[in-house]
């Protein structure tokens, strides 16, 4: 190499990135590709086939799909997971950014309760499952009731526990917006005679947005996405059974469905399953897009 | 130039590297493939009985010791039988030895079954009661043990509440008996059943063994050679008198029973109640606590009922992989005779499985089972499982429990008649989702 292209005023760290590059990348883009971009392209192909062991594939074309969205169980199941994301969404976000708010005025033992209400997301969604089933027919068994035999009751079970669960995660990126909102801003909104609320909303809110983007994309996804806790608190059950022997689980979620479809004894089963996780996949993806397309709108620069 | 040349060589070094650690299981076994195809093929045997795990690996360690034979023996984690086999059989060194344990299993696996009418290990049964065939005749899997199941009964407690066995011989006197030591459970300090949980990991005690009852008479006299598309559901109300008559003389109230918690085995273990809805495959853990235990059939009810013996027959049936290579499933033969002949091995797996029918396989030391012989060669019948017909099973089962669970909240004629849906049309609906 000749003397002068040292003088371009590269610093030393960029040199060094420029030329490692690829011995950075190159593991993780591996992992990547054997981990997702692989299966994910095999698991298209495979909704097209017919097969009980994936290295034994049939190509069979549409059928899978037809028998996926003629499911009636997949279309409740759809509805169902629709709804509990919503509401999950809006009650998770809401009392999450209440409590971040409240525990950065200042107030005595803040960083106790940060982890008291952060505590909750250390554990996995199956044990939470369980203990919640507990405690839930612990209550509902003195009302001649239980978790498993009321779809309403289900319902709510659920968004408890994925609140209960998830409202301390989103504090925590809460609190970090909220810590980032600048202080000469809200000595000015102060001097100006904004009130508390005025302050809030004009100020606080247009400045953590970039929070709440984040926060409302990993809520909804979570919501649509919801397995675990979905399995052992309810399996899906009760279990709504119309004359003549059809039968549709009422507090079963998408991703459930499809896990329950794939394990089926009919022989298109496995096909039919996989289309589902297509169609689920595009789903997610494209309301996950749209949402942060939404909420990046509103986002304002510092 | 050189320098990026090194790097990309080691990017390269790093990524391989990378695959082979991923690649690590793939490799090896295919070098063991290689190694073994001189040394005349292994046996990777995916076993269903997480009981038997222990045992089974120490017969596997005994075989290769003597014969040089590598045996792999993976146990799949209780309930998860069918997700792993699906898995395993995907894999480059796939199972040579699974199990196929009803006629749904028929369906699914045929085309891994190898036939195995007429082999080595055929020769070997004592009878053909427990083998699955497909509907082409071919003898898919092979029973290695069978097990009975009806109601397990204490009768040293039995004696105390002032009754014997002799006071049982159908239903109403099941109920006399078991009404009379609920009802005075306070004073007596045990209760007549235990507790019947319907949460997963106890429902299968009613949804796939108690209704074996129905599927049996429903029968009515003639076996079924394969899953029929509908049932009469004539005797689902028998059903119901000895469910009812469990749920109500229990240690626990019918209505905290849908998620369950409570520990049955136990509660019978220590005296806290007389009868225990459950299977010989329990013998060697409640033998210790109460050595004479005994088991009473299903009594429901039905006309004739003195008559009848225990539940008997297996989900426990060996096939071999078809897809394996020959040596493979050579060596998967010979280990197979081996187990049911070789007087150590025999009895080591008799002692875990309670009984294998096989000419020259050990004796049985299972009490449950010997009360199921004394039955049968008393001239009582012997109630077959016809409940390895269920289509479907878990999906069908699933909607059996919820509508239990909801007759156990509200216990009407009306609910029952959603278990009677559950039970009838769930079977033809179910039939349709695999067959249609």
């Amino acid at each position: 190499m000749s003397k002068p292209k040292k003088k371009t005023g590269m610093s030393s760290l960029e040199r060094t990135t420029r030329r490692w590059w690829p011995l950075f990348l190159g593991p993780v883009t591996a992992a990547f590709i054997i981990g997702f971009v692989w299966p994910f392209i095999q698991g298209i192909y495979l909704s097209f086939c017919k097969f009980k062991t994936t290295s034994d594939a049939q190509f069979i074309g549409l059928g899978n799909y037809v028998n996926a969205f003629q499911d009636a169980s997949f279309r409740h199941a759809f509805w169902f997971t629709a709804l509990f994301a919503i509401v999950s969404l809006v009650i998770i976000n809401v009392l999450a950014f209440l409590i971040a708010y409240l525990l950065t005025q200042g107030i005595r033992g803040s960083n106790l309760f940060r982890t008291v209400f952060f505590a909750p997301n250390l554990i996995g969604g199956i044990v939470l499952g369980y203990i919640w089933s507990m405690i839930f027919d612990g209550i509902l068994s003195r009302f001649g009731t239980s978790i498993l035999l009321n779809t309403r009751l289900g319902f709510w079970g659920l968004i408890i526990l994925v609140c209960w669960q998830q409202i301390g995660y989103m504090m925590i990126i809460y609190i970090a917006g909220l810590q980032n909102v600048p202080g000469d801003m809200l000595e000015a909104a102060k001097i100006d005679g904004a009130s508390k609320l005025q302050t809030l909303f004009k100020v606080t809110i247009p400045n953590v947005m970039p929070s709440i983007t984040i926060c409302m994309f990993l809520s909804l996804t979570n919501g649509f996405k919801l397995f675990d806790q979905n399995l052992a608190l309810t399996a899906g059950q009760p279990i709504a059974i119309q004359a003549g022997g059809v039968s549709v689980k009422t507090t079963e979620m998408l991703a459930l469905n499809i896990y329950n479809t794939f394990y089926n004894s009919n022989a298109a089963a496995q096909g039919t399953a996989q289309a589902k996780a297509v169609v689920f996949f595009v789903l997610v993806a494209a309301l996950g897009l749209m949402q942060l397309a939404f909420t990046r709108s509103k986002e304002v620069q510092q | 130039m050189k320098k990026r040349l090194f790097i990309l060589a080691l990017c390269l070094v790093m990524v391989v590297s990378l695959l082979a650690g991923c690649g690590g299981d793939k490799s090896t076994t295919e070098n063991q493939g290689e190694d073994t195809e001189t040394a005349s093929g292994s046996v990777y045997w995916l076993n269903f009985k997480p009981e038997s795990d222990e045992v089974l690996q120490q017969v596997a360690q005994m075989y290769t010791e003597k014969t040089g034979v590598p045996v792999k023996v993976v146990t799949a984690a209780s309930g998860t039988y069918s997700q792993t086999l699906t898995s395993e059989m995907d894999k480059s060194a796939p199972p040579t030895l699974f199990n196929i344990g009803n006629m749904e299993g028929v369906k699914t696996w045929s085309d891994y079954a190898l036939d195995l009418n007429g082999t080595a290990i055929a020769n070997e049964l004592n009878t053909d009661a427990y083998n699955l065939y497909d509907e082409n005749g071919k003898l898919c899997s092979i029973g290695y043990c069978y097990e009975c199941y009806g109601i397990i009964v204490n009768p040293d407690l039995l004696e105390q509440a002032g009754y014997s066995l002799d006071d049982i011989k159908n239903f109403d006197g099941l109920k006399a008996v078991a009404e009379d030591i609920h009802a005075r459970a306070g004073e007596l300090g045990f209760d007549a059943f235990t507790s019947n949980d319907m949460d997963p990991s106890s429902s299968w005690r009613y949804t796939g063994h108690m209704i074996n009852l129905e599927y049996y008479y429903d029968q009515e006299g003639t076996t079924w050679t394969e899953c029929p598309a509908t049932i009469s559901g004539n005797y689902v109300d028998n059903f119901r008198n000895l469910y009812d008559l469990c749920v109500e003389n229990s240690l626990v109230a019918r209505s905290e029973l849908a998620t369950g918690g409570h520990d049955a085995e136990n509660e019978f273990k220590t005296g806290k109640a007389v009868f225990f809805v459950q299977g010989s495959w329990e013998w060697s853990a409640v033998s210790e606590s109460v050595p004479n235990a005994t088991m009473i059939p299903y009594y429901c009810g039905v006309e004739g009922e003195e008559k009848a013996g225990l539940n008997c027959g297996t989900e426990n049936c060996w096939a071999i992989n078809a897809k394996a290579s020959e040596a493979d499933q050579q060596a998967t033969m010979d280990f197979m005779v081996w187990c049911v002949t070789d007087p150590e091995a025999s009895r080591m797996l008799v002692d875990t499985f309670g009984v294998m029918p096989y000419k020259s396989a050990a004796e049985s030391t299972n009490g449950f089972l010997a009360v199921a012989n004394e039955y049968a060669s008393d001239g009582c019948y012997v109630m077959n499982w016809a409940t390895n017909f269920q289509p479907n099973v878990d999906a069908y089962r699933e909607v059996f429990v919820s509508a239990l669970n909801q007759y156990n909240a509200d216990p009407t004629d009306a609910n029952w008649e959603t278990v009677r849906t559950a039970i009838v049309d769930g079977w033809a609906t179910q039939y349709q989702a695999v067959n249609g």
